[in-house]
């Protein structure tokens, strides 16, 4: 068989269930690639060899034993380092958690792993899923498998890059503002926010509770439908999740491939566009257009006048409850502890010492941010203003939707930037997230595929938005629209990106 | 609109609990008014007549049944603490702080 580590997770599916190759083969050859590349890429905060490998043999042993395997049984995944996994190291990427093993799972790791999925190892992130380009890790960056020099987009830079590098053909992601879209518009792969409450946040080490989704990382639409499916569905244990089944999304995207999309009405937002968007960005994104109304799709332009407005409230609401939920970390019960070097050794004043020394630059700048917008005199005039701006979001996404069944823009405005370019400039540095902001805003779902190179050779984004519960709208327009670009490119848009050195 | 100015930095890094340096500080207050400064734009159209949305999409009286279940293994948890004594969080003195 060819390299399994080129292999969808779809195709990986279909090979071990046809017994043509064993999921500790499939393992193998994913943690032979993870060796040979990741010194550069570093996708990777902890590789779990040994429990990936006993997954993979188990999960072997029941299929020849003639057991009912779930579809994914034996591809092996790789999960952002904000999730905890009891029994492997969980920290988030801050050094505040550093050597800490979680006693517990998440709901979705427990999913994935009664479902036997080998788990590769944990992804790096911004520390706390603070940030766009996964520079502000404790433990150094990753790098973008196009260009090493490069970002790999964040917070969840290592889960995209692991995909891209073919170190894993699954992974994790958390969304907060774009961490999943993001990252996966810069590295030429595909990320899914899904719907709020669709997936359990149970197990999440949250940053902005109302605004937090994790969701599929993969290389192919179909992908991520499968692990959309595996992960999403109600939970008891987050009294935000939704209490219904979720959409038959494989089944939409493999509708969606059939290239027929006649009658969907597709919604070009007007605000999402035009300055500070790069000419290659916009230039596929128009080329795209042209693709889906081949495909049949009717494009419309619509207007969200706020969404202009979503970026300040967004800075707003973010900073305010990570600051509340950041307070967890005070040296106490799990992590860091650090004593002040002088003075009394009270509990008030190891809290600060362990925060000064725990949180990176961005974590305290937006914790202290937070902790302003939330203090006394000022939560009406900042907090409150910008839960009214949600408001004005979610009625110019109601508004949009009475016009088109998915909205469509850029995912980022730019290609992948160069390590250090924006990281003295937090407002350049937000600014990728202009464009996925608002459906963490509203709750709603959204998509981002690969749509083709930009001049400087960069992979762009193209982002679908549905309406809330209808994410299955996300994956039926990003399957036609993948399957309009691959017979233009002749294949899967990383045949295009340069090989790894292999060490 | 409201700028941060250095002292107000510190004063709320120490609501926060968060020990900074004076370079921390110095730096800080530079970046976070521009940040401060998104907040006008965000106030001119949340206007009075606007509701506040806290969450995206709104449940209420979300329960579970009211069983009990089985609680986290006690000694997983201590091994991961900083500091424990019989089972128990060992944590410095949180009486007295003023003395």
């Amino acid at each position: 068989m060819s390299d399994l580590t080129r292999q969808s997770a779809a195709q990986l599916a279909a090979h071990l269930a046809a017994g043509e190759v064993s999921s500790v083969e499939v393992t193998q050859a994913h943690l032979d690639r993870i060796a040979a590349v990741d010194t550069d890429v570093h996708a990777f905060l902890h590789v779990s060899t040994e429990s990936a490998l006993a997954t993979a043999r188990d999960i072997d042993a029941r299929r020849a034993a003639g057991e009912d395997l779930h579809p994914l049984a034996g591809v092996p995944i790789a999960v952002k380092d904000v999730v905890v996994t009891k029994g492997l190291p969980t920290t988030a990427g801050s050094k505040i958690l550093e050597g800490w093993i979680p006693p517990y799972d998440a709901t979705l790791v427990e999913k994935i792993k009664a479902a036997g999925l080998p788990i590769l190892g944990k992804t790096n992130m911004d520390e706390f899923a603070m940030g766009s380009s996964t520079e502000h890790s404790a433990y150094g960056n990753t790098r973008n498998p196009w260009d090493l020099d490069r970002i790999p987009g964040g917070s969840g830079g290592g889960s995209a890059a692991a995909v891209a590098a073919f170190e894993a053909p699954l992974a994790i992601g958390t969304d907060t503002g774009g961490s999943i879209r993001q990252p996966g518009a810069v590295t030429g792969t595909v990320g899914v926010k899904p719907t709020y409450g669709g997936v359990s946040r149970y197990g999440l080490i949250a940053m902005a509770s109302s605004l937090d989704q994790a969701g599929p990382v993969t290389r192919t639409v179909l992908d991520s439908a499968l692990l959309h499916e595996l992960i999403g569905g109600h939970d008891p244990r987050d009294s935000t999740s939704l209490n219904e089944p979720v959409p038959t999304l494989v089944d939409a995207a493999r509708q969606g491939a059939l290239g027929d999309l006649t009658g969907v009405r597709v919604g070009v937002v007007k605000e999402l566009s035009g300055e500070g968007y790069q000419a290659g960005v916009s230039a596929r994104f128009e080329e795209s257009l042209e693709l889906l109304k081949s495909a049949g799709a009717e494009v419309v332009e619509v207007s969200c006048p706020h969404f202009v407005n979503a970026l300040a409230a967004y800075y707003l609401i973010m900073p305010a409850e990570a600051s509340s939920n950041l307070a967890k970390f005070d040296g106490m019960r799990f992590g860091l502890r650090v004593e002040p070097t002088e003075g009394p050794v009270t509990a008030e004043r190891v809290m600060s010492a362990t925060r000064g020394a725990g949180f990176g630059d961005e974590v305290k700048r937006r914790v202290i941010l937070g902790t302003y917008a939330l203090s006394a005199g000022y939560y009406d005039a900042y907090y409150g203003s910008a839960q009214k701006v949600r408001t004005l979001i979610q009625r110019d996404f109601a508004a949009a939707f009475e016009k088109a069944d998915v909205l469509v823009s850029p995912t980022a405005p730019t290609t992948a930037f160069k390590f250090g370019e924006k990281l003295d400039d937090p407002l350049a540095m937000y600014l990728n997230d202009v464009a996925t902001i608002p459906a963490n805003l509203a709750g709603v779902p959204g998509l981002s595929l690969p749509n083709g190179l930009s001049d400087d050779g960069l992979p762009v984004g193209f982002q679908i938005l549905a309406p809330a519960r209808a994410d299955e709208r996300l994956y039926r327009v990003g399957a036609a629209l993948e399957s309009a670009l691959e017979n233009v490119w002749g294949g899967p848009i990383l045949d295009q990106a340069p090989e790894l050195e292999i060490r | 609109m409201s700028t941060l100015s250095r002292d107000e930095v510190a004063r709320v890094a120490a609501l926060a609990r968060i020990d900074l340096t004076p370079e921390e500080l110095d730096r800080l207050a530079g970046e976070l008014v521009v940040i401060v400064d998104a907040i006008a734009e965000v106030s001119a159209v949340a206007t009075p007549d606007v509701p506040a949305t806290s969450h995206p999409l709104p449940l209420s009286n979300v329960f579970r049944d009211d069983v009990p279940v089985a609680p986290l293994d006690v000694d997983e948890i201590m091994a991961s603490a900083p500091a424990s004594e019989d089972g128990r969080f060992l944590v410095p003195q949180i009486l007295g702080e003023d003395s």
